[in-house]
């Protein structure tokens, strides 16, 4: 079954390590649909994750192929793995009307969300947690109209 | 010491005794430098991509690491078809390019081109300089990287301004430091005597073994295997050579062209025995019937291979020659059975044959088969691409490892003629036969140059049928004789549509081989009859230096057998 699976993958700190990987993954004909990556307690060591649509066993390929870049140190698909701590972060543009404003605050108290800047016309949110929450955060918005948003894509770390 | 000595000195501490090249102005600084050295040879070809295949022929040969220098921007780019070609068959490379100092990185200045980014999915592994301290370290890895785990090209990317400054120490490293590379040599040893089992167990056991034996040196375990258990071989393309094809275990190449006996066995076999394969297109042709009730094992030291194609029930991840000393220790000696003789009796039945009547000329598979007749039994055989590459797989028989390099994976057409010549620098001693095509050989014939410069025993045999041979031969199969293209005699004034029956057809070839190799002070030759075949073989043979022969074979033979792309191994083309 083709399914969304959450890579990440540690690697070392030099030029051009986020290049090979996702070259290798377009080289191999797939397509990476969020990335993120980032220094870690090692300055050494970088870690990235990244999501990628594909049936476990096409994504145990990849996972083997990530793991013979010389630079890539480990490689984990955290997708059917529980112990791990999952979050995103999003910044949200919604429309808001007066009569609409009470509604979308209501929602921000439910979900904990804050808001960064109020307009006229629209609300500017942050929201941070697990990434279901996050994409159930922004279908509850939508009915509002939503102008724009940006979400970081999933990071994670070990229980 | 400057970065142009530690380049030098790194490549004198990890062996280094050749090295093939083509200077550029983002290299002078290390070509500056070998000029003072003697005891590192530098064999200047006259186009890069003559210079990377002659380092893979050389590596392929000798099992050394081939080491290419070349310039920045076009020098680097002109590399490119010959790393990938050495990436595809494991082959371990250093290619090292200059590049524009650093400054001006970023900037399209001259001759600057991107070669990190340009090698990425070609090389096992790449590297742009970026600070002089990191230069012997990155060749440390570069060498270690090439030659250990699965091989593979390593491009190193160097900045002119890198090779000029100066290293305050300079020590080069005795070890390396890759937290992220650990090849794994050593097999699981419970994986390993489940492969004894499973060989106990199986009525209809095959070997499948591919160059990855050859690599790793297992050639002798793998022959002691199958004497043992009595096990049938099959060899792919590029494991030719591996196990002695005059055994009477030995059942062929399988695959598209390969034989009745090699593609049967494997769909019939209940148990298959991989080791160092990638279980090619090539090999398999249709998945659904390939070794379809058979338990497959798979012995290999690149986990990205196991289950890559076809899913392994025991795989071993691991060097092939230690698997196999180790699985010898628990293998039992297997004996006989009605699949040895099955096998057997579809190899007398089916051998490959071909039309012998010397009809429109001499047909191309006798002058490679006369070469088991004519060639020392050391020779090296090294071919290009294309149809006389299939014959050549098929009708000479190899005994030993390392006698045939080819281009493989990538198929790249005029690997041969170059990478004989980095054959031949690395064999001094042997003959080195190159077999070629008409159109391959046109490839890289500048090499002819650097062939009577270093007066390399090479002998190029070209099977002149006037075609691209093996795309008219699907042409002529599946595409209604439509030969688009693939004429090498079509000019000005040819008929728009041509089967290759028109009498305007010219009569002349371009260019003149013979000629050609002559202008190069090279002995050329022009054989048109079969009974002049045999002579000409043995005359070249007879001294040491280069030859050229020409044969003009006949236009339209096919190579069969053959299995049309995509189809099962049993749906054999036997040919006419």
């Amino acid at each position: 079954m083709e399914e969304k699976h959450s890579i990440v993958v540690t690697v070392i700190n030099r030029a051009g390590v986020l290049a090979r990987i996702s070259s290798l993954i377009t080289q191999r004909g797939y397509n990476i649909e969020n990335v993120i990556g980032a220094p870690t307690e090692d300055p050494n060591v970088y870690k990235v994750n990244f999501g990628i649509r594909g049936t476990d066993e096409q994504i145990e390929k990849i996972v083997k192929q990530l793991n013979k870049l010389i630079d890539v140190i480990k490689v984990e698909d955290i997708s059917h793995k529980k112990n791990y701590i999952l979050r995103e972060y999003l910044i949200i543009k919604v429309k808001a009307k007066t009569s609409t404003r009470t509604d979308i605050f209501e929602l921000i108290n439910v979900f904990r969300a804050k808001i960064l800047d109020v307009a006229k016309n629209f609300i500017t949110i942050e929201l941070s947690g697990p990434p279901r929450k996050v994409s159930r955060f922004i279908e509850l918005l939508s009915p509002y109209g939503i102008q724009q948003y940006i979400r970081t894509g999933e990071i994670a770390l070990r229980e | 010491m400057k970065g142009a000595e530690v380049v030098i000195d790194s490549l004198r501490k990890e062996g280094v005794k050749v090295i093939f090249g083509y200077p550029g102005g983002a290299v002078i600084p290390i070509f500056d430098e070998l000029y003072e050295v003697e005891d590192i040879r530098f064999v200047l070809a006259r186009h890069e991509q003559g210079a990377v295949h002659a380092a893979d022929g050389y590596a392929r040969s000798t099992g050394k690491v081939g080491v290419c220098i070349v310039t920045s921007g076009p020098g680097a780019t002109n590399t490119i078809t010959g790393i990938a070609t050495a990436k595809m068959d494991s082959v371990p490379l250093v290619v090292i390019s200059g590049q524009v100092k650093r400054e001006l990185i970023g900037s399209d200045a001259f001759q600057e081109t991107d070669m990190v980014g340009l090698t990425r999915p070609i090389t096992k592994h790449n590297y742009l300089v970026q600070r002089i301290e990191e230069l012997p370290v990155i060749m440390k890895e570069a060498f270690y990287i090439a030659r250990s785990g699965r091989p593979g090209p390593v491009s190193v990317d160097i900045p002119v301004d890198i090779t000029l400054s100066d290293i305050k120490e300079y020590d080069y490293p005795s070890e390396v430091n890759l937290p992220g590379y650990k090849p794994v040599y050593e097999g699981n040893v419970k994986q390993i005597r489940k492969v004894a089992e499973e060989i106990k167990k199986a009525e209809r056991p095959l070997l499948y073994i591919g160059g990855g034996v050859i690599i790793s040196g297992g050639c002798k375990e793998i022959r002691e295997l199958a004497k043992i258990a009595n096990i049938p071989v099959v060899s792919t393309l590029m494991g030719l050579g591996c196990f002695d094809s005059t055994h009477e275990l030995f059942l062929g190449m399988p695959g598209m062209h390969g034989t009745y006996a090699a593609n049967h066995a494997l769909i019939e076999c209940d148990l298959l025995i991989a080791v160092g394969v990638r279980f090619d297109d090539r090999v398999t042709g249709n998945l659904k019937a390939f070794a379809k009730d058979a338990k497959i094992i798979h012995i290999d030291i690149d986990p990205a291979e196991i289950s890559k194609n076809v899913k392994a029930h025991v795989p071993v991840v691991g060097d092939a020659k230690r698997v196999l000393s180790k699985l010898l220790e628990y293998v039992e000696p297997r004996r006989k059975n009605w699949w040895n003789d099955t096998v057997s009796s579809w190899k007398k039945r089916y051998p490959l044959s071909y039309d012998h009547k010397d009809a429109d000329g001499i047909p191309p598979q006798y002058v490679i088969d006369l070469l088991n007749e004519v060639a020392p039994e050391d020779s090296i055989i090294v071919t290009d691409v294309g149809q006389h590459q299939m014959w050549a797989a098929q009708l000479y028989r190899y005994r030993y490892p390392r006698t045939l390099l080819t281009s493989g994976g990538l198929g790249t057409m005029g690997y041969g003629f170059p990478a004989a010549i980095g054959a031949a620098i690395g064999n001094p001693d042997k003959t080195v036969i190159v077999i070629s095509g008409d159109g391959s050989i046109q490839m890289n014939i500048q090499e002819f140059a650097t062939a009577h410069l270093n007066d390399v025993n090479v002998k190029v045999l070209i099977m002149n049928n006037a075609y691209l041979g093996m795309v008219r031969q699907w042409q002529d199969l599946f595409w209604n004789k439509r030969y688009a293209a693939t004429c090498l005699k079509r000019r000005d004034g040819c008929p728009p549509k041509c089967d290759g029956s028109e009498v305007s057809c010219p009569e002349y070839y371009c260019p003149d081989f013979v000629k050609l190799a002559e202008s190069y002070f090279i002995k050329g030759y022009r054989v048109r009859k079969t009974e002049e075949v045999k002579p000409i073989l043995e005359k070249i043979m007879s001294y040491k230096g280069p030859a050229v022969v020409e044969f003009v074979v006949r236009r339209e033979e096919n190579v069969f057998p053959m299995v049309p792309a995509g189809k099962s191994l049993d749906e054999m083309l036997l040919g006419s």
